[in-house]
């Protein structure tokens, strides 16, 4: 059971959360064509790195989707940055 | 009879005596026994038999090492099987049965197996059986195989505790070097936890006897628990450290007898320092898994903390410097002892059930019992959890531990310091940070290692009868890696998880290879690091607290108005009502929605707000549907997609103004929906322009449906005209009814005129009560979900998950516009376009219609050819009570186009015969549903 720091709640337990994707990906524009490479890619290809990974989980209690560095190697979270504009 | 309990001596409480029974033999022994303890004092020898040979077998080692003394144990509680005699305390009137004997162990009818032993080699069950089939041969090695046997009488309440904990340091082990470590670290203020598997501190110090730092090791330990507890450190016997999980996880089984479930500890610990210990490793020799052959370390542990000598002729056959003093502790105690130096020769035991001789050469000593010795292995399985690294020791011929993982520290004899002296001082400095310098070591050893090619039968691993020869043959086979040689002579894979045989195993397979021990490697370690009860686990977490039902606001008076409840979708619903049959309820119910009308307790319906500048947009996007034309006031019914095009659910989106809207999901789906819809708003929109609350919990829903609605609703005395001009279907209306918010739409799923009255969750039981009574007159009351089932599938309107799969797009279920037409991006757009949304063949939305009286069976395939390919389901299936036949709705290849199709159905051996039609098999027009 491994801890991760929800960036709202603190540090809670992995069964708080749920994986949502990996992150970086951006939806193809759907109102022009997208080939079929390009739409597979979207919802297909993932790059399921071996060490350093950047990926969106959601802390189930508070529905708060943030973006989460963690070694998948090592399983050793690397941080945590929320998804929404903080106030300058 | 040898084997007694001596009258002084030991950890024993001699003023309290336990009676047990043996096979059926009555034995007493005292409160500190183990089975196993108690079972030597009385001289027992054969405790087992062995899984694959059923040879009879003693025990062997001390503490959890033990291959041998596995009993089905029956308590006053209850039976359990797989009871490991060495670690479980003797409690009152307990049962003990020994496994794989019958009818006993003494006496074992299959032991006959063992003179069948040439054919039962390494591999011999994947060579055997496999021809003509295994399967014909299944049945008969499976009732030959396994352990015990799970009785009936389960034991009542038998649930583990869960605790959470964090400490700053868990000592893991209360010997020497566990508890002066332990009191440093406390005594420098750290939070420091201490768990120890025997139920008394104190490890192998009355194994060893004499003094520690000038006390007598039970006052020694007396001194460093009251010191360590003094300091606000916690101690936790009988607890076992079985396994590391991530981030710093500790999982602690606390078991305070055998038949009460053990307490799970989840401890977090920002270190650890691993004190487990040391165990023997067994000599490798001819016939050396005969009763009476047992580790040197259990001979003096069953001396020094039980009080048994199990032998009166000791023969000690062991190759290191504490043999001396191990030998002394035993003369002391009145057996008179050979010593064997493994190194000058090949060792051979003879007897028959039990050891009679040792010889080595021309030397034969004529014994009751052996004690051997190849030296120490520290255990290291946590260390190995947690990702620490092994290096071979060659001086003591075993692993130890090399680079340790992080938050991590191995100490003592876990640590290969096998001297008392030196591993205290070692403790000490690692839990306190003083400096510390390495003495010379004062243990030594002469390695001894299995050597192939020895005469007689050498056992490995004794639970599971591998012997030297089988190594040699899986190695002359290629089973070399020593993945493939586990699984194929299934060394190491016993209930001990080769904590014996491991290292005996390796180092035969490297003799055979010509490889060094490390180059051979080991296998994995994985927790649990002994066997545990999966109750352990789980703990309370069974049933509704594992997965609570979600209750309606109307439960009470649903229960006094005679509901039949069941779980629809995660919620307690009401079923039907009265007190006839289900099916028949559901039957009368339905005609009488159609005749007169019906009230539904709809509150489960989502009910999830979605507001904010971008509100319109956003459900826009969100839906396969046209959604920004909705007009305030109006609802509309509409689907979500995944990505892929798939339907994800379906409902109505009611426009409550120009930033607000309210999802109303399916019943069981709004937490499924409410994830999307944060999904899509925080990934990929402005979170701050868009917000979604879900508040289905809060809003109850109370629907009337049927031709009467209208008079029923009107007693409700609101101030909104109910008239179909005023008010039309798909619409919906702002109120409040006595001073409380109410909102009422005009939405069917039943094909009826239809009032869905919904107002907060707390007043719900005025409104249920108000509609009732306005409904009697007119002969309309309440309905269960049963009777909603059909009256839906009269009208053809789906339920999602049901009359759709993971395949279904809205086009298989007639909705094709917006797949046509909508021309802004919305989720799932593209997926209705790639080569398998367009794929002519698809499962498209059909109803059935069944020639005579019978219903189809829901899952029903609709068949064709000769191989009866599949080319449809029926996902919905019922008698009909208003058009008095059975109707059923299916997901059928190019449905759409085969309507008046005759078609062949098949279940489960029978043929049925159906029209393919539209769904909508009552009121075509939609007349009803306007009126
Ligand atoms: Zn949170």
């Amino acid at each position: 059971m491994q801890l991760f720091p929800c960036p709202f709640c603190g540090l809670r337990s992995e069964g708080e959360f749920h994986f949502a994707a990996e992150a970086g990906k951006t939806r193809p524009v759907t109102t022009r064509d997208v080939n079929a490479e390009e739409w597979a890619a979207y919802l297909f290809d993932q790059k399921n790195e071996k060490g350093a990974t950047r990926e969106v989980w959601t802390h189930l209690p508070c529905a708060e989707m943030f973006i989460m560095s963690r070694d998948s190697v090592t399983m050793e979270v690397l941080g945590t940055q929320t998804l929404r504009k903080l106030p300058a | 009879m040898s084997g007694t309990r001596l009258t002084s001596g030991g950890l024993i409480d001699r003023a309290r005596r336990i009676d047990f029974t043996f096979d059926g033999r009555a034995m007493q022994g005292y409160a500190g026994d183990t089975l196993a303890s108690a079972l030597l004092a009385n001289g027992t020898r054969i405790v087992g038999r062995s899984f694959k040979y059923h040879r009879p077998r003693g025990v062997w080692g001390g503490w959890f090492d033990e291959p041998n003394a596995i009993f089905s144990v029956k308590t006053p509680r209850g039976s359990l099987p797989n009871v490991l005699g060495t670690t479980t305390a003797l409690t009152p009137g307990m049962e003990i049965k020994s496994v794989n004997a019958w009818p006993n162990a003494r006496f074992d009818v299959k032991g006959a197996l063992d003179l069948f032993n040439p054919w039962l080699k390494a591999g011999f069950y994947y060579k055997t059986f496999m021809k003509p089939d295994w399967h014909l041969f299944e049945p008969m090695i499976r009732k030959m195989a396994g352990l015990g046997a799970l009785e009936p009488d389960l034991i009542e309440g038998y649930t583990s505790d869960q605790v959470h904990a964090t400490c700053d340091l868990l000592v893991v082990g209360g010997g020497a070097a566990g508890l002066a470590a332990a009191e440093g670290a406390a005594r420098q203020g750290k939070n420091v936890w201490l768990v120890e598997d025997h139920a008394a501190l104190g490890g192998g110090l009355y194994r060893m006897g004499g003094t520690i730092e000038g006390l007598a090791p039970a006052d020694w330990v007396t001194a460093r628990k009251a010191a360590i507890e003094n300091a606000g450190g916690r101690i936790l016997t009988h607890t076992t450290a079985f396994g590391v999980f991530d981030h710093n996880l500790y999982g602690l089984a606390q078991q305070s007898a055998l038949d009460v479930a053990p307490t799970l500890y989840r401890l977090r610990a920002k270190d650890c320092l691993l004190a487990s210990g040391a165990i023997d490793r067994p000599v490798t020799f001819a016939n050396n898994d005969l009763p009476g052959i047992m580790s040197l370390e259990a001979g003096i542990e069953y001396l020094g903390r039980y009080g048994v000598l199990f032998g009166k002729a000791i023969a000690i056959a062991a190759n290191h410097s504490q043999t001396a003093s191990a030998a002394a502790r035993l003369r002391d105690a009145g057996a008179a002892v050979s010593l064997f130096d493994p190194a000058n020769g090949d060792l051979s035991a003879t007897g028959r059930r039990r050891v009679t001789s040792l010889r080595q050469g021309g030397r034969a000593e004529a014994v009751d019992c052996v004690l051997a010795s190849a030296g120490w292995t520290p255990v290291l399985h946590l260390w190995r959890h947690a990702g620490g690294k092994l290096r071979w020791d060659d001086t003591l011929a075993t692993f130890v531990p090399a680079q340790a993982p992080k938050g991590m520290a191995a100490i003592g004899a876990a640590n290969g310091i096998f001297d008392l002296d030196q591993a205290l001082a070692e403790a000490r400095a690692c839990a306190t940070g003083e400096p510390y310098s390495p003495s010379p070591p004062r243990f030594n050893l002469t390695p001894t290692l299995p050597k192939p090619g020895a005469k007689g039968r050498q056992w490995i691993d004794f639970q599971h009868d591998v012997t030297l020869d089988d190594i040699a043959l899986a190695e002359r086979e290629n089973y070399v890696s020593v993945e493939h040689l586990k699984r194929y002579t299934t060394l190491g894979m016993a209930s001990d998880q080769g904590k014996i045989s491991n290292i005996p195993g390796l180092a035969a397979m490297a003799a055979l290879t010509g490889k060094t021990i490390p180059e051979v490697g080991t296998t994995t370690f994985r927790p649990p690091f002994v066997p545990l009860p999966l109750s352990l686990y789980h703990g309370p977490h069974s049933g509704q607290n594992f997965h609570p039902l979600k209750r309606l606001a109307l439960e009470k008076l649903h229960r006094s108005s005679g509901a039949a409840l069941g779980e629809y979708g995660g919620w307690l619903r009401p079923a039907w009502y009265g007190n006839q049959p289900g099916p028949d309820a559901a039957q009368s119910e339905a005609r009488m929605v159609r005749a007169a009308g019906g009230i539904l307790d709809a509150s489960p319906l989502g009910k999830i707000e979605v507001m904010g500048p971008d509100a319109e947009a956003f459900v826009n996007f969100v839906y396969y549907n046209t959604m920004k034309t909705l007009k305030p006031g109006a609802l509309r019914y509409g689907f979500l997609l995944t990505e892929k095009g798939v339907v994800f659910d379906d409902g109505v989106v009611f426009r409550m103004g120009p930033k607000r809207f309210v999802i109303s999901s399916s019943s069981s789906h709004a937490e499924g929906v409410t994830g999307l819809l944060e999904s899509w708003r925080q990934d990929g929109n402005d979170p701050d322009r868009v917000f979604v609350h879900d508040t289905t919990n809060h809003w109850s829903t109370v629907t009337v449906t049927g031709p009467k609605a209208r008079n029923v609703t009107r007693s409700l005395g609101l101030d909104i005209d109910l008239s179909a001009e005023a008010f039309p279907h798909m619409t919906f209306r702002e109120t409040s009814w006595n001073d409380v918010p109410l909102r009422i739409a005009r939405v069917s799923f039943t094909g009826e005129v239809s009032f869905e009255v919904s107002i907060p969750a707390s007043k719900v039981e005025a409104l249920w009560t108000a509609i009732t009574d306005a409904g009697e007159p007119f002969g309309v009351s309440p309905i269960g979900i049963e009777a909603l089932s059909i009256l839906r599938a009269e009208k053809g309107f789906i339920i999602i998950g049901k009359d759709t799969d993971g395949e279904t797009m809205p086009h298989d279920l007639g909705f094709t516009l917006p797949r046509q037409k909508k021309s802004t991006a919305f989720v799932g757009d593209r997926g209705l376009h790639t080569e398998v949304a367009n794929e002519p063949d698809r499962r498209q939305f059909v109803g059935l219609s069944v020639t005579g009286d019978a219903p189809l069976p829901t899952g029903a395939h609709l068949v064709e050819g000769a191989d009866r390919r599949s080319f449809g389901i029926v996902t919905s299936s019922y008698i009909s009570p208003n058009l008095n036949r059975p109707i059923a709705l299916g997901l059928v290849e190019r449905g759409a186009e085969r309507m008046g199709e005759t078609v062949t159905l098949f279940h489960l051996g029978k043929t049925y015969e159906a029209t393919l039609t539209s769904p909508v098999a009552f009121d075509p027009d939609g007349a009803r549903i306007h009126a």
